[in-house]
């Protein structure tokens, strides 16, 4: 028995050496070690051994029988380990193939920029505030210190659906409409669509847009608007920025000034881009007129603030290079999924 | 507005300066310098040179061999095509290797066969007119009578020593309209002094009020009217240093007189006008209002028909001249005028303005009245003509100077308060400091009043001389101080909500659009819109660029139709576009429009269909938590495709429409392809949506799910049977979803084959399968009721 015990254990090592696959592992664990497999049947004759074998016979049969389920064990992970090398390297693909994209919607460029002088100025404490883009001529005029025949509203070549109303040529009327509704301290931004009769060329849009910012309190100065200005010039074009404050007219503003940025192309030799100057004009601003304010029904004596405006789509085109303003308002989408 | 330097420098002693430093602080103190240019300074190697000899070419006809005397060295040769040559002409030489106006180069060579080593000049090659040089001619080399040495370089020669500086003035300064207010200004900016010079005229030709009566009529536009009068007019070409200063401010050189006009107008700001004294009938110069039907033909030779609003210099009879705008086509100065008239006057600007625009003429004079002139510069300007006309001996200027004076010369006073220009600028300058800025600028003092110069009308409040005092203190000097006060930015809720659109379009694969904001009446009907349609009614921009953009869109539809088909023509294959766009709805005459927003989002290719276009929508509803929204089918939408349109409401309001469309509106816009939009209206999604969110536990009990196969009519809307699994369900009911619709083999014509997986679930308990079955009974029985049965 001792030899057919052996024999099974060398038999069972070779097959389980050679068998491939979990299932033949399966086969060959009910083959030796199953309810009717070689090794019990050999156990079940052990009836007919004498007192003394049994005990040895029993245990090399116990030897035999965990041996066996160790290499039953041992190979079930080896084949496992085969089996799994095999799948990866069936599953082996071409990760250079393109990837499997959803469609990403592109924000418009004006509406990338806006929102990031939005919230340069929603930093710095100001809120946004919208009006109305169908604006009465009081408003947009004549409560700026621009009455009828100014000489300033030719500059500013207004479409009018009557007398009264227009489409408003700059979002400095809803800074009216602001004074006239909330008391001092103002600090607003109010950016939005504004018209202009000009015919549409590579610069030209009948439709463009401004922010416009208003600073109301007591004991504002033109210190502060140097100082606000600066902090917006350096935030939105970096923090090396010079900055120049030159004198300039407004209306509605007193003393006015227009803010130039060293040219960032030629750091002020004068360049293309700046047109020889060294600087590029990028907003205009000023200390509200005391006419504008006492018109709001504030008091020019007590309060004083600080006005600025910008077109937002000279700042796009500055900085993306874009050289033709109609592009914007075309919408073909090869320009739009640029940014 | 051009400036010569020369001219500028008769006033102002500057010291010599590199030219951009003097614009770099002109502009700085408020005067923009927009650029400059050197006369001349295209042109190199160019000289005079006398003609030594001309003989005619071997093998032309028309081309002559010149030998040319250059001063230093051999006589060059030249062969030009010229004819009006002769020996001894002085001429312009472009030497081998030299420049001209515009980059022209000239190098030497051969012109059949024979060398040619550089060019003679004509006029028009050295960027000169016969005005410039009247004795020249036009065609030909320019022969010059200049008084210059042979070998000169022609820029010197001909006086091309000038610089053109260009400044934007702003529309506040019309006294900068001037070389003296420049001069002013520079005087103030580089601290030297002003040397202006007072006119004096000799006249004692006996006097002129025989010959004029003038009176101003309308005496609010014309607060002053000042004429002299000049006989014996002697009309030739201005003296060359007259001409050099007209050409630097780039005003052509006509003749004496009217360059007279031109160089009083640029030097002192203010315009001047002369007439042949012949054609004032009787005399009589009035000012006043035109009378309707008036007319008059003007020095352009349009004739211009007159109302009363517009001002104008009449005779006994007629208009002569609209007032501060131009003359008439018989008041300009001729070959045979003996006698003129010397007008200047000052208008009001706000008439001078309405005039020249309802006209449709803005002059130089025009221009400058418009912004309001000084009364007290009226005088100065005109004894400043006459004394021209007497150093020109232009003619015999008469005695008396006519004038209907209704204006005043007192100057405007504003109180120094020093310490609020002080706290308004952040400044700390005492009042010596102050008075000493503004008497650069001929301010005076009375006490602690400021006294203003007439023609500085613009300063008007503290806040104006604050400004003069910021502008030559610097404003770069001025420090920039940070806002104290916490004040909080934010944006508004409504802001914010607009954005959370905006973002979930975006990651819904959609990219924002802009638009302009008005259209044409004719899209209304590209759109198929209805012809009783309300949206028809918009606002009508009264002076529009073109019908294309005439009225205030009350759809965006058309624009984003318009970017699609913009999209399609450029070949792009697919689009997925949207806008915030503003749609502007007309009330009442007299007040502003609504001004509504609405989302609109349009595709086309990239596999887009309706339920594309119905999930986007459906998505960002969700992603802005409205729910209760009702969707059903409509054939009414013209724009839309009818068996493909739904319109979804909210609490009974139109919230937007989803759909395919019409085919007639994509070929109206040239686009073959399927085009699906949706709209929702902001305004009512902001005021539905909901944006408070409370937190619900994940369940804990399982879900139990069943799928039910139904048959039924096809024309009944999934959304019925929906309904009926919603009312049959109950609260129990977690989730519908269908995963099935089938038509066609094994179904009865007429009917579809309909199935859904339903999910029901109890916050509270395990639902046991007794409780299901029932549930799913129920569903049973209300799908029944609306004609749909298990499909067997």
């Amino acid at each position: 028995m001792k030899q057919e015990l052996e024999a099974i254990r060398d038999r069972a090592r070779r097959e389980l050496e050679e068998a491939k696959g979990q299932q033949v592992l399966e086969n060959l664990r009910i083959k030796y070690l199953g309810k009717k497999g070689e090794l019990t049947s050999i156990l079940k004759q052990m009836g007919g051994l004498s007192a003394d074998e049994r005990p040895k016979i029993g245990q090399l049969a116990n030897e035999i029988r965990s041996f066996i389920e160790e290499d039953l064990v041992k190979r079930a992970t080896e084949i496992k380990e085969e089996e799994m090398q095999k799948r990866l390297e069936k599953e082996k693909i071409d990760v250079t193939l393109p990837g499997t994209r959803r469609e990403l919607g592109a924000k418009h460029p004006l509406s990338i920029e806006l929102d990031a002088i939005k919230e340069i100025f929603v930093g710095m404490g100001f809120e946004i505030v919208e009006g109305p883009e169908v604006e009465y001529d009081y408003y947009n005029f004549e409560a700026l210190n621009i009455p009828k025949d100014h000489p300033a509203r030719d500059t500013q070549d207004t479409f009018y659906i009557n007398d009264k109303i227009l489409l408003r040529t700059q979002t400095s009327p809803v800074q009216v409409r602001v004074m006239e509704k909330q008391k001092p301290p103002i600090r607003i931004i109010s950016p939005g669509r504004v018209y202009r009769s000009d015919a549409v060329d590579a610069t030209h849009s009948p439709v463009f847009h401004q922010i416009e910012g208003l600073v109301v309190d007591k004991g504002i100065t033109f210190a502060d608007l140097k100082g606000t200005l600066e902090t917006f010039v350096k935030r939105m074009y970096g923090e090396d920025s010079v900055v120049r404050f030159r004198p300039h007219h407004f209306p509605f503003t007193e003393p006015s000034a227009e803010v130039d940025v060293q040219c960032f192309n030629c750091h002020g030799e004068g360049c293309r881009l700046c047109k020889g100057e060294g600087w590029i004009e990028i907003l205009g601003c000023g200390m509200v007129h005391p006419k504008v304010l006492s018109n709001c029904g504030i008091d020019p004596e007590v309060y004083s603030g600080f006005a600025l405006g910008m077109g937002l789509e000279r700042v796009v085109m500055r900085k993306y290079n874009i050289d033709d303003l109609r592009l914007f308002y075309e919408n073909d989408v090869r320009f739009l999924k640029q940014f | 507005m051009n400036l010569s330097m020369r001219w500028l420098k008769e006033f102002v002693t500057l010291d010599e300066m590199p030219i951009r430093d003097f614009t770099e602080a002109m502009t700085m103190s408020g005067s923009k310098v927009e650029g400059w240019e050197v006369e001349g300074s295209e042109i190199e190697n160019v000289i005079a040179g006398k003609v030594l000899s001309l003989d005619k070419h071997p093998d032309s006809d028309h081309l002559w061999i010149t030998q040319i005397a250059v001063g230093s060295g051999e006589p060059v040769q030249i062969v030009t095509g010229a004819q009006n040559l002769k020996v001894g002409d002085v001429v312009p030489v472009a030497m081998n290797n030299s420049s001209l106006p515009g980059g022209k180069k000239i190098k030497k060579g051969k012109l059949r066969g024979v060398e040619s080593n550089g060019m003679l000049c004509s006029l028009g090659e050295l960027e000169l007119t016969k005005h410039d040089f009247p004795y020249a001619i036009e065609d030909g080399i320019f022969v010059l009578q200049e008084d210059c040495q042979l070998g000169q370089p022609i820029c010197e020669a001909l006086g091309f020593n000038d610089t053109k500086v260009e400044f934007e003035i702003t529309s506040n300064r019309p006294d900068c309209f001037s070389v003296i207010g420049l001069a002013r200004e520079a005087a103030a900016t580089f601290d030297k002094p002003l040397n202006l010079h007072k006119p004096v005229v000799k006249a004692g030709n006996g006097s002129c009020k025989e010959l004029l009566d003038v009176k101003v009529e309308d005496t609010d536009l014309c607060p002053i009217y000042s004429a002299r009068v000049v006989k014996n007019v002697r009309v030739k070409p201005s003296p060359r240093w007259m001409r050099e200063r007209l050409r630097a401010m780039g005003v052509r050189p006509i003749n004496n007189i009217v360059d007279i006009t031109n160089y009083v107008m640029l030097e002192y700001g203010q315009p001047m006008h002369s007439f042949d004294i012949r054609f004032i009938d009787e005399g009589k110069i009035r000012v006043r209002r035109a009378k309707d039907g008036e007319s008059i033909t003007t020095l352009d030779g349009v004739e211009r028909k007159l109302t009363s609003k517009n001002l104008v210099i009449a005779d006994a009879r007629k208009p002569i001249a609209i007032a501060g705008v131009m003359g008439g086509e018989y008041s300009g100065i001729m070959d045979d005028t003996t006698a003129i008239v010397f007008e200047s006057a000052c208008f009001n600007g706000a008439s001078v303005r309405t005039t020249a625009r309802d006209q449709g003429m803005r002059t130089d004079a025009s221009s400058r009245y418009e912004k309001g002139l000084d009364p007290n510069n009226c005088l100065p300007a005109l004894e400043r003509a006459c004394e021209l006309v007497e150093l020109l001996d232009a003619g015999d200027v008469l005695d008396d100077v006519i004038l209907d004076n209704h204006s005043s010369s007192e100057r405007r006073r504003i109180r120094l308060d020093v310490d609020w220009i002080n706290r308004f600028l952040d400044l700390n300058l005492n009042a010596d400091q102050m008075k000493a800025i503004l008497t650069k600028l001929d301010c005076e003092f009375d006490g602690d009043d400021i006294l203003v110069p007439t023609f500085r009308p613009d300063l008007e409040h503290k806040a104006d001389i604050a400004e003069e005092i910021a502008r030559f203190y610097g404003y770069n000097k001025i420090p920039g101080t940070s806002l104290s006060g916490g004040a909080q930015g934010k944006y508004s809720p409504r802001q914010k909500f607009n954005r959370v659109i905006n973002d979930t379009m975006l990651a819904l694969g959609a990219s924002e659009i802009m638009t302009y904001s008005f259209i044409s009446p004719k899209y209304y009907d590209k759109i198929r819109m209805p012809a009783d349609s309300p949206l028809r009614k918009s606002l009508i921009i009264s002076n529009p660029l073109g019908e294309d953009s005439s009225i205030m869109r009350t759809t965006a539809l058309p624009s984003m139709l318009e970017v699609l088909s913009r999209n399609y023509n450029n070949r792009n294959a697919d689009a997925c576009l949207f806008e915030l766009a503003s749609e502007y709805i007309p009330t009442t005459e007299d007040e502003l429009p609504t001004e509504k927003t609405n989302l609109i989002a349009g595709m086309y290719g990239n596999q887009a269909d309706y339920f594309t276009a119905k999930g986007m929508a459906e998505q960002l509803l969700e992603r802005l938590s409205v729910y209760d929204y009702e969707i059903e089918a409509s054939s009414e939408e013209a724009s839309f495709h009818p068996g493909r349109c739904a319109v979804l409401r909210i609490d009974g309001y139109r919230l937007g429409v989803i759909g395919e469309i019409h085919p007639k509106v994509a070929e109206n816009y040239g686009i073959d392809e399927r085009i699906y939009c949706f709209t929702l209206d902001v305004d009512l999604l902001f005021q539905y949506a909901k944006t408070e969110k409370t937190y619900v536990p994940l369940p804990k009990f399982p879900a139990v799910t069943r799928d039910l196969a139904l048959i039924c009519d096809d024309s009944i809307p999934v959304l019925t049977l929906e309904k009926a699994i919603v009312r049959g369900a109950g609260n129990l009911l977690e989730n519908i979803k269908l995963f099935d619709v089938y038509k066609g083999e094994q179904i009865e014509a007429g009917k579809k084959s309909v199935a859904f997986s339903i999910v029901l679930r109890s916050l509270n308990d395990t639902l046991t399968e007794d409780r299901v079955s029932g549930i799913i009974k129920k569903t049973i029985k209300e799908l029944e009721k609306v004609g749909a049965n298990l499909r067997s």
